[in-house]
């Protein structure tokens, strides 16, 4: 199966329940979108992703209810430099949905989802800890993997790989 | 009272420290705390090419290393837009079943001497031990297999590989059979298993708990069956689901999953097509050693993909299996050359782990033990 090449254009994927809900409720909220290898990504206003996250999990259209992942991707040296991804599932419709929040490195902060799904919890305190990224509202927001007195994140491009010591 | 419990303690399944408040056997408050074998496998792979990837993927999960083998290769497959041929397909689905029951069998030894029946716990590794010689035939590793390509299948498995499984396949529902009778019915396994470490639907799902953690609090969902990937909708199975959420519900729907797991290896030796075990892509794909000798542009692909790689085309992909236990996951992104720009894996027991102080929280310290063994953790898989 030849790769199709991906549809960024926001008029053409309008049918996609989830994207149609987020625009019903406010436009502003979807900075872009993009539908490639049969998986949908919608880039959310960083302000409001806690609010998205729960319109479309509460919503009966669409029920994502499980999150699945919470991850990062540093984009070193472009700004903005992190995207934060979040990977949701639905169950009842067994249906997936990639959002993404655009952060620059100058204040790369995202408001926690852990009030809508605790699991988040240990998720955001590994992209923090490996990116440095915060999330505002997280119960306890300390390093998960790495030694409490580690220096840097080592997830980031500009860390090299064998490390600083 | 603070206890610590780990991270060098037997019944923790490795290096799982947990920070126990207590008031006399009760435990009031629970905190893991991970990361003693954090390895930076995340940024390892960052500096590998894509095929030099599949060996660090097996050292995740040391007790599914297929699995997570076909996690990734699937998300680079899907990444490059490969086909897979069938017979390949079948043999990853059936290797994958094996690791299945493999893992099962280390979990249901292992959380039933953490609860005193030492018996099971040798009859377990009997038969893990037959699974081990049939990866060691095909693969050449028992544990650290490293089989899948992107693309296919590293070599053609060997004369008298099928006749094994079917022999195995054929043999192992009496021995489940065995387990079943050591532990099901006994009252002793059972005032430690029911009603233990409860936990609802609705708390798991919020947790991100998956597989038969999941399964069995009464949620109905296997990627295998409800977004199925490498030819699984071509299998019969079912998906056994419990509704109590207890050490024992959880207990039932893994030693029901292991019987389904046999039946689905027996569909796929019987059933297994003939035809290439690699995708027609040369450029991806490493010739046979045979062409390599007679063929110039066999040998110039051989060259070109053992020193540079092969490139991928820019783009991002989250692809998810069903681990045996949970939903394993590799987001893989490529910005277009041979090496990955990050690969994420989502670890199910990183997830699950998060239920333990829900379900402890309130309980006797002893069944700590029995709820550590029930959402069967593998830390490899947690720390990565």
């Amino acid at each position: 199966m030849p790769l199709s090449p991906a549809i960024t254009n926001l008029e053409e994927l309008k049918s996609h329940p989830a994207l149609a809900l987020l625009l019903v409720w406010n436009p502003s909220a979807v900075e872009a979108v993009k539908y490639d290898r049969d998986e949908m990504t919608i880039y959310v206003d960083r302000g409001l992703l806690r609010e998205a996250c729960a319109i479309l999990k509460d919503d009966s259209e669409c029920e994502f209810n499980f999150l699945a992942d919470i991850t990062c991707v540093d984009w070193y040296p472009a700004e903005p430099r992190f995207e934060v991804v979040y990977h949701l599932l639905s169950i009842p419709k067994k249906e997936r949905l990639r959002l993404k929040v655009r952060l620059d490195s100058s204040s790369p902060v995202v408001e926690s989802v852990t009030a809508l799904w605790p699991g988040a919890n240990y998720f955001e305190r590994e992209v923090f800890d490996l990116f440095g990224v915060r999330f505002s509202g997280h119960p306890y927001l300390r390093r998960l993997l790495m030694p409490e007195d580690w220096e840097g994140h080592p997830l980031r491009k500009d860390y090299p790989v064998e490390g600083y010591r | 009272m603070i206890l610590n419990m780990g991270p060098q303690h037997p019944s923790t399944h490795g290096v799982l420290r947990l920070i126990l408040e207590i008031d006399g056997e009760n435990v009031v408050r629970m905190m893991p705390d991970i990361g003693y074998l954090h390895t930076g496998i995340e940024k390892t792979c960052e500096a590998k090419f894509y095929q030099q990837v599949v060996p660090l993927t097996d050292r995740i999960d040391y007790l599914c290393p297929l699995t997570n083998n076909l996690c990734y290769v699937l998300a680079v497959e899907k990444l490059l837009g490969l086909e897979i041929p069938p017979k390949a397909q079948w043999l990853r689905v059936l290797l994958n079943e094996l690791t299945r029951i493999n893992s099962h069998l280390v979990w249901l030894g292992t959380h039933a001497l953490d609860i005193g029946a030492m018996t099971v716990f040798l009859y377990c590794f009997r038969e893990r031990e037959d699974i081990l010689r049939i990866f060691e035939m095909v693969s050449g590793q028992r544990m650290m297999t490293s089989y899948f390509r992107v693309g296919g299948i590293a070599l053609e498995p060997p004369l008298g590989f099928l006749d094994r499984v079917r022999d195995f396949a054929s043999r192992f529902p009496a021995k489940v059979d065995e387990y079943e009778n050591l532990l099901t019915g006994n009252p002793i396994w059972g005032m430690r298993t029911k009603g233990v470490a409860t936990i609802t639907a609705e708390d798991a799902i919020a947790l991100g708990a998956s597989g038969p953690t999941l399964r069995a609090s009464g949620v109905d969902i296997d990627l295998r069956r409800d977004m199925p990937y490498s030819g699984y909708e071509n299998f019969r199975f079912n998906v056994p689901v419990a509704t109590e959420g207890d050490v024992f519900a959880r207990y039932v729907c893994r030693v029901r999953e292991m019987r389904e797991s046999i039946a689905i290896v027996k569909q796929a030796a019987d059933g297994m097509p003939e035809g290439p075990i690699k995708a027609n892509a040369p450029k991806v794909v490493l010739p046979d050693r045979e062409k390599m000798k007679t063929e110039m542009e066999a040998l110039i692909y051989h060259f070109k993909i053992i020193t540079e790689g092969f490139a991928v085309p820019a783009g991002e992909v989250y692809q998810a299996v069903e681990s045996p236990r949970g939903e394993m996951g590799y987001y893989v992104v490529s910005d277009g050359t041979a090496k990955p720009y990050r690969v994420h894996m989502r670890a199910a027991c990183l997830a699950n782990l998060q239920t333990l102080p829900k379900m402890c929280e309130g309980r006797m310290l002893a069944d700590v033990v029995a709820a550590i063994g029930s959402i069967d953790i593998v830390l490899g898989e947690i720390d990565r």
